[in-house]
């Protein structure tokens, strides 16, 4: 009985020095992205290196897992049903929290550089990366509604899963390319990088990436939250301001 | 110059420039040429495009200010604008769209605006590209035969009581049936985020008895007041329009109205009374169809309301 606790000891220690042998150095291409009124998406570039104190566990393969998430915000998921020969929204599941955008990069298969138990616990893959909890009692496959959420916001890019995305060298060096969509929401996006060793966490590292309007995209929607009335005045001004011009020009044309 | 794309600060999307100004061309023409703002047409495409439909309602709005702005200069040079009846309608019409926004806001409760919002645009296109295609068909076969189009001059709307003459229309009649229709356009107007033109156009010929040439400045005159008067209301309760979108679309809009209000002038009433009845047939029929097929998609995704 001793021996299996002292092994269990031995085992803890271990592993909580291995997680303190590998760290992560992480680098940017940019801590900001700028959302200007040509702007088209944007790649930003993750890259790093696992420092050693010590040479490199043999616990495993190491894996290295990128996620990038946009604001989270809770969102309503309908479903449309026939009733009186029309398709019309039915039931309706609100998701408490789903990030706006989401990417997750690993070096392998996401099942070979992370284990069940490790996605919970770090909330890494997208089904963990969405909070739902709570649906209505009448609805029987709530799950439904969650993967329906995924697989539409899969399918504009706001949620993407690059396997083998990161490239890893001589076990030290990695780099991601994180892809960001043309409609992206500003906020605070949440970058996190983890190291994993035969699935199991070893290092993580959080950052953040400021995506921000800048210049006239600020200055408008400033403008439309801070002072609505004179927003609304402007554009009106500028609409009537546009037809008087356009029918202006179009008689001098004809004379 | 093949990917001129613009980022919109308010609906948080990236658009296509030269499609969104196509789009504003395209509802320009119409607008010149049929009297109607076109928001019936352009609320939808926007939808299309990838604007968030609360983005495209209010915004289409202004647009449409833009449009009919446009328009109506030409018209008033024309001295095609009833002013005295675009007034009367325009009180209607205030009241209407303030009553609308309340049965607006109280279905929203409900939680199935969007269906009832689709049924309204399927209902009333159908009902009225239907009398107007019926209608311009027979008037055009009387032009054809080389009879004179009857003029109901007299129907139950000549009965009522507080009568005003309207010199430019030629119409000595109650101001009953005017108000009427303006509350019946405005309430539209805020449901369904259009000017109300398609609707206001045939109410002012069949059941007014206006003449086609006046209606269609009199029609753009009261939708100016109207969808300014929605644009505030958007831009000051949920934040929705989007100046950039905007400007995009009333460049391409404003040249398409004047092109259209051209082609308006070249062309004789029936034919453009048909082509409107087969056009607000065609939006009808694609509506219902979205309604009655299964969608590829059976899920949707909304934002949360805050309360």
């Amino acid at each position: 009985m001793m021996r299996l606790i002292a092994t269990l000891i031995s085992l803890m220690m271990a592993t909580s020095l291995s997680a303190r042998a590998e760290e992560i150095v992480l680098g940017l291409s940019q801590a900001e992205v700028s959302i200007t009124t040509n702007f088209d998406g944007s790649e930003i570039l993750v890259y790093g290196a696992v420092k050693r104190d010590a040479p490199a566990p043999d616990s495993g393969p190491l894996g290295v897992v990128v996620t990038v998430s946009g604001p989270s915000v809770p969102v309503l998921v309908r479903r449309k049903e026939k009733k009186f020969g029309i398709w019309l929204n039915a039931d309706a599941v609100e998701v408490d929290r789903a990030p706006s955008y989401y990417a997750v990069v690993t070096s392998a298969p996401l099942n070979r550089v992370l284990t069940r138990v490790e996605d919970l616990r770090h909330k890494i893959s997208i089904p963990r990366a969405i909070r739902s909890v709570g649906a209505p009692m009448n609805i029987s496959n709530a799950a439904l509604f969650t993967e329906a959420l995924i697989r539409i916001r899969t399918r504009s890019d706001q949620y993407q899963v690059i396997e083998g995305g990161v490239k890893l060298d001589e076990d030290t060096l990695f780099r991601a390319a994180i892809r960001l969509p043309a409609a992206l929401t500003e906020g605070d996006y949440a970058a996190r990088i983890f190291l994993t060793r035969a699935g199991q966490v070893v290092a993580s590292y959080d950052t953040v990436i400021d995506v921000r309007k800048v210049g006239l995209e600020r200055w408008l929607f400033n403008l439309s939250r801070e002072n609505a009335l004179l927003y609304g005045l402007m554009s009106l001004a500028i609409a009537i301001g546009a037809g008087w011009g356009a029918s202006a020009v179009f008689n001098m044309l004809r004379r | 110059m093949e990917r001129m794309q613009i980022y919109l600060p308010i609906a948080e999307v990236s658009v296509n420039a030269f499609l969104v100004l196509g789009l504003g061309g395209l509802v320009g023409v119409l607008s010149g040429m049929f009297g109607v703002g076109g928001g019936f047409l352009l609320t939808p495409l926007l939808f299309f495009i990838g604007i968030p439909p609360a983005v495209a309602v209010a915004t289409g709005a202004t647009q449409i200010v833009a449009s009919s702005f446009s328009g109506v200069l030409a018209h008033f040079r024309r001295r095609t604008v009833d002013l005295r009846m675009g007034s009367v309608l325009l009180i209607g019409g205030l009241f209407g769209a303030a009553l609308g926004i309340i049965l607006f806001n109280y279905l929203r409760s409900l939680g199935q605006v969007d269906l009832l919002v689709r049924l309204f645009y399927v209902v009333f296109l159908g009902i009225i590209g239907a009398l107007m295609f019926a209608e311009s068909l027979r008037a055009l076969r009387n032009v054809n035969k080389g009879k004179l189009p009857p003029r109901k001059k007299h129907n139950w709307v000549h009965g009522l009581p507080f009568k005003m003459r309207f010199r430019v229309s030629g119409l000595y009649i109650s101001v009953m049936p005017p108000i009427a229709v303006g509350i019946l356009v405005g309430i539209l107007a805020a449901i369904m985020g259009v000017g109300g033109g398609f609707i206001m156009v045939p109410a002012m010929i069949y059941l007014l008895g206006m003449p086609t040439k006046v209606v269609i400045g009199t029609s753009l005159f009261q939708i100016i007041f109207v969808t300014a008067f929605t644009t505030m209301l958007h831009a000051t309760t949920n934040y929705t329009v989007d100046v950039v979108l905007a400007v995009l679309l009333l460049i391409g809009g404003v040249i398409g109205a004047q092109v259209g209000t051209r082609i308006g002038v070249k062309m004789k009433a029936e034919q453009l009374r048909i082509l409107l009845a087969l056009l607000v047939l065609v939006v009808c029929g694609k509506l219902a169809l979205e309604l009655l097929l299964e969608p590829a998609e059976l899920y949707s995704i909304a934002p949360v309301e805050l309360k």
